[in-house]
């Protein structure tokens, strides 16, 4: 099959998504052993580095919203319903029929309708709630000054919720990357920025949106 | 610039803006990587032994031959004029504590415990630790003069002078057998030497009645035993030589012989802070010497609005030479065949059986149990009903988790089975001590509990059916003395994890321990049905394109 070298994610992008990854991942580990589900590095270095990793994450929200808004990537996120229904007809049976993929991705809309949904949800509900419920944690001493009177269990009990969603997130997207072109070529995408898309796939700029 | 280096140079801007901002957010949180941070210095406490004006071997009015003991204090109050007056307000003497909203007088003259019961009707024996002479019956308060004020148990810097153990407060005039039959002897004390040589307080002053509680050495509090006269530091790191060197009145911090520090009325959440060097709050907290944030690292601070700084820093109790008491059973004593003519010791040499008293657990280095505690606690005093169906409590410490003076605090929790009245359902006193050596009604001279219940309880003026029975009670101790090293406290995974060490203890949401069992199952079910989702997904891909 003949194919074409697209620019999909810039360097900054891909430096975003990678510290993001591996801030969750480590975020996960720890928060986990917080919340008392295992004991591994112990209760004391668990929490000193979900604490670390939890403000690294903000410092790394704040430049890549930053990042959004001057590049206007932000318009990938722009949520559409149309269809939802033939990506959700593929990904049920027409990946098993060997069907070509019904998005066309170019450089100016990479994702198609099922991710903008999930990932303008991650971005704009459960990255939120995780980052709030989590720095007010940190701080749970400083309530009664803010003239909060929330019960620390319900707080906690937001940021778990929050915390098994972005695990359901991580087990889904991670198998979704090998649904491409090649089982890695999602992957290799992400990494090297250039991602091989057959040749008829890579609509005209224009006709994307 | 051309777009390409535009690009380039915001591009390298951005990395170096982020690093910055990641290294200020390490630099922000690094407080959280310091362990076991020392606390600051407490202020330096002056050593006034060395400051004294006055050297009492060159008082004339010391330099006598003493007969007894009171003609000491009457040559002592010759210049210290108002001593004994403060010494008779104070509850060293009266024994007697207001009980707070209860509106009973509390303190040791009427309250019941399950150590030796009662002091009503065993006065030789129990007075022993009174600072005073000659408390031998209950007309004592009513005919006590200033001459009969102890000062020297308190003021004996020899090491000496030693109240004899069933002589009503009074030291030995004459080499004095006790316990009778034990051949242990107990001289008279040179009084003359003793009077010349007194001084502030030491610990083994405070030691002679407070570490021996119960009727022995470390048997009833569980954070004092005869250790503390000159701990080590891992047992006690105020009262060691090798730490601050402090002695008991450094905290208990004394005004006209009035020492604060009361278990009747304690401060288990000290807002106020350090009382140095102006003391007008309680002076023996944590806080009054090492302030309201004392550690250096910002989360471990974070837990003083909630958890006793005894909690984390008395990770066990009787961890010095001595074992503490944690069981008596007054049910089982008067069998003299058992043991040794009625003694009997375990492997460590602990005596957990006596025919006068019955049998003993001892235990070394016991982890507390934990409460709520407000400082406020319920005494029962001689009398008071109880509920023969309920676990009794002698005493309970009040407080929960909205209680805003409540924190979460160690205690020694003491059991015991003793003699009860199933009619009138009250705890009965018994007569254990002979009021003279004619007296054959005390359970230790006659060993029949029915007379002795019947003396016991006709001396404290309280109604006997005549019947007893034997019922299981419970007390309470708050743990506060032999703070351990920093390195020694408990650590966050003692109490952050499933199985941690304030478990029992209801209210509080503890990260790692108290958990969320609902969330925790949909959310570990829905993550196992996305990951088998997944490899079903997978293994349906695999097979459709061997197909192909």
């Amino acid at each position: 099959m003949k194919t074409r070298r697209i620019y999909l994610y810039t360097r900054f992008e891909r430096f975003w998504h990678w510290m993001q990854a591996l801030l969750i991942i480590g975020l996960g580990i720890t928060g986990f052993e917080v919340h008392g589900s295992y004991s591994w590095l112990g209760f004391q270095t668990a929490y000193m580095w979900h604490v670390r990793f939890g403000w690294a994450l903000v410092a790394l929200i704040v430049f890549a919203a930053f990042w959004h808004f001057t590049t206007g990537q932000w318009k990938n996120y722009i949520p559409t319903f149309e269809r939802v229904g033939v990506m959700v007809r593929y990904y049920t049976s027409g990946i098993f029929r060997n069907e070509p993929h019904p998005y066309k991705k170019s450089e100016l809309s990479k994702l198609n309708p099922l991710q903008r949904l999930t990932y303008l949800g991650f971005k704009i509900l459960i990255a939120p709630i995780l980052v709030t419920t989590g720095l007010l944690l940190i701080y749970y001493n400083r309530w009664p000054d803010w003239g909060l009177n929330w019960k620390l269990a319900s707080v906690s009990s937001l940021h778990l919720a929050g915390a098994f969603l972005i695990l359901m997130f991580f087990i889904v997207h991670v198998y979704m990357t090998t649904t491409g072109h090649t089982v890695f070529s999602n992957i290799k995408a992400m990494i090297v920025g250039y991602e091989e898309v057959p040749e008829e796939e890579a609509a005209p700029a224009a006709a994307a949106d | 610039m051309t777009s390409t280096l535009r690009r380039r140079w915001l591009l390298w801007s951005g990395v170096a803006l982020l690093a910055l901002a990641l290294s200020l957010a390490w630099r922000v949180t690094r407080g959280y990587a310091q362990t076991a941070a020392a606390p600051p210095a407490a202020p330096a406490l002056v050593k006034e032994d060395d400051d004294s004006t006055a050297d009492h071997t060159k008082f004339e009015a010391l330099q006598q031959d003493f007969q007894n003991a009171t003609e000491v204090t009457q040559a002592c109050l010759e210049c210290h004029t108002e001593a004994a007056k403060q010494v008779m307000a104070s509850t060293h003497w009266t024994w007697e504590f207001p009980g707070g909203e209860t509106g009973e007088t509390w303190g040791k003259r009427h309250v019941i415990n399950n150590f030796c019961v009662a002091v009503t009707s065993n006065w030789p024996r129990c007075t022993s630790c009174h600072v005073g002479y000659g408390w031998k019956d209950d007309t004592f308060f009513d005919t006590a003069t200033e001459a009969q004020v102890d000062c020297l148990v308190c003021h004996d810097t020899t090491g000496t002078y030693k109240k004899f153990p069933a002589g009503a407060g009074h030291p030995a005039y004459e080499p004095k057998e006790f316990p009778p039959g034990s051949g242990k002897i107990w001289e008279p004390p040179d009084l003359a030497y003793i009077a010349q040589n007194v001084g502030r307080p030491g610990n083994k002053n405070c030691g002679a009645c407070h570490f021996y509680g119960g009727g022995g050495d470390g048997v009833k509090h569980g954070d004092m035993d005869s250790t503390l006269a000159a701990p080590p530091k891992e047992v006690d790191v105020h009262l060691s030589p090798e730490g601050a060197g402090l002695v008991c009145a450094d905290c208990h911090k004394t005004h006209a012989h009035q020492v604060p520090g009361s278990r009747y009325a304690m401060t288990p959440k000290d807002t106020h802070g350090k009382d140095l060097p102006v003391a007008d709050d309680n002076p023996t907290t944590c806080e009054s010497c090492h302030g309201l944030a004392p550690m250096k690292n910002p989360k471990l601070n974070d837990h003083v609005d909630k958890v006793a700084c005894q909690t984390c820093h008395i990770p066990a109790f009787a961890r010095g030479d001595k074992p503490t008491k944690m069981w008596w059973d007054w049910s089982k004593a008067g069998d003299k065949t058992r043991g040794d003519h009625g003694v009997e010791k375990d492997e460590n040499g602990w005596v957990i059986y006596d025919y006068k008293k019955g049998e003993f657990v001892w235990q070394k280095n016991v982890t507390p149990t934990y409460l709520w505690f407000n400082g406020q606690t319920t005494y029962m005093v001689e009398g008071e009903k109880i509920d023969p169906n309920g676990p009794v409590y002698i005493n309970k410490p009040a407080g929960g988790p909205d209680d805003p003076n409540a924190r979460i605090y160690p205690f020694k929790v003491f059991r015991g089975k003793q003699g009860y009245d199933p009619v009138n359902q009250v705890l009965l006193v018994p007569h254990l001590f002979p009021f003279n050596k004619e007296d054959t009604t005390a359970y230790w001279k006659g060993f029949d509990w029915g007379t002795a219940f019947e003396v016991g309880m006709k001396t404290a003026g309280l109604d006997y059916s005549g019947q007893y029975d034997w019922i299981e009670t419970t007390m309470y101790w708050p743990i506060t003395h032999m703070v351990a090293p920093a390195e020694q406290a408990l650590q966050c995974g003692d109490c952050h994890q499933p199985q941690g060490r304030l478990a029992q203890v209801p209210g509080v949401y503890i990260p790692g321990q108290t958990g969320h069992p609902t969330i925790d199952a949909i959310g570990w079910t829905l993550s196992g049905l996305a990951l088998l989702g997944v490899v079903v997904h997978a293994g349906l891909r695999v097979a459709s394109r061997r197909k192909a």
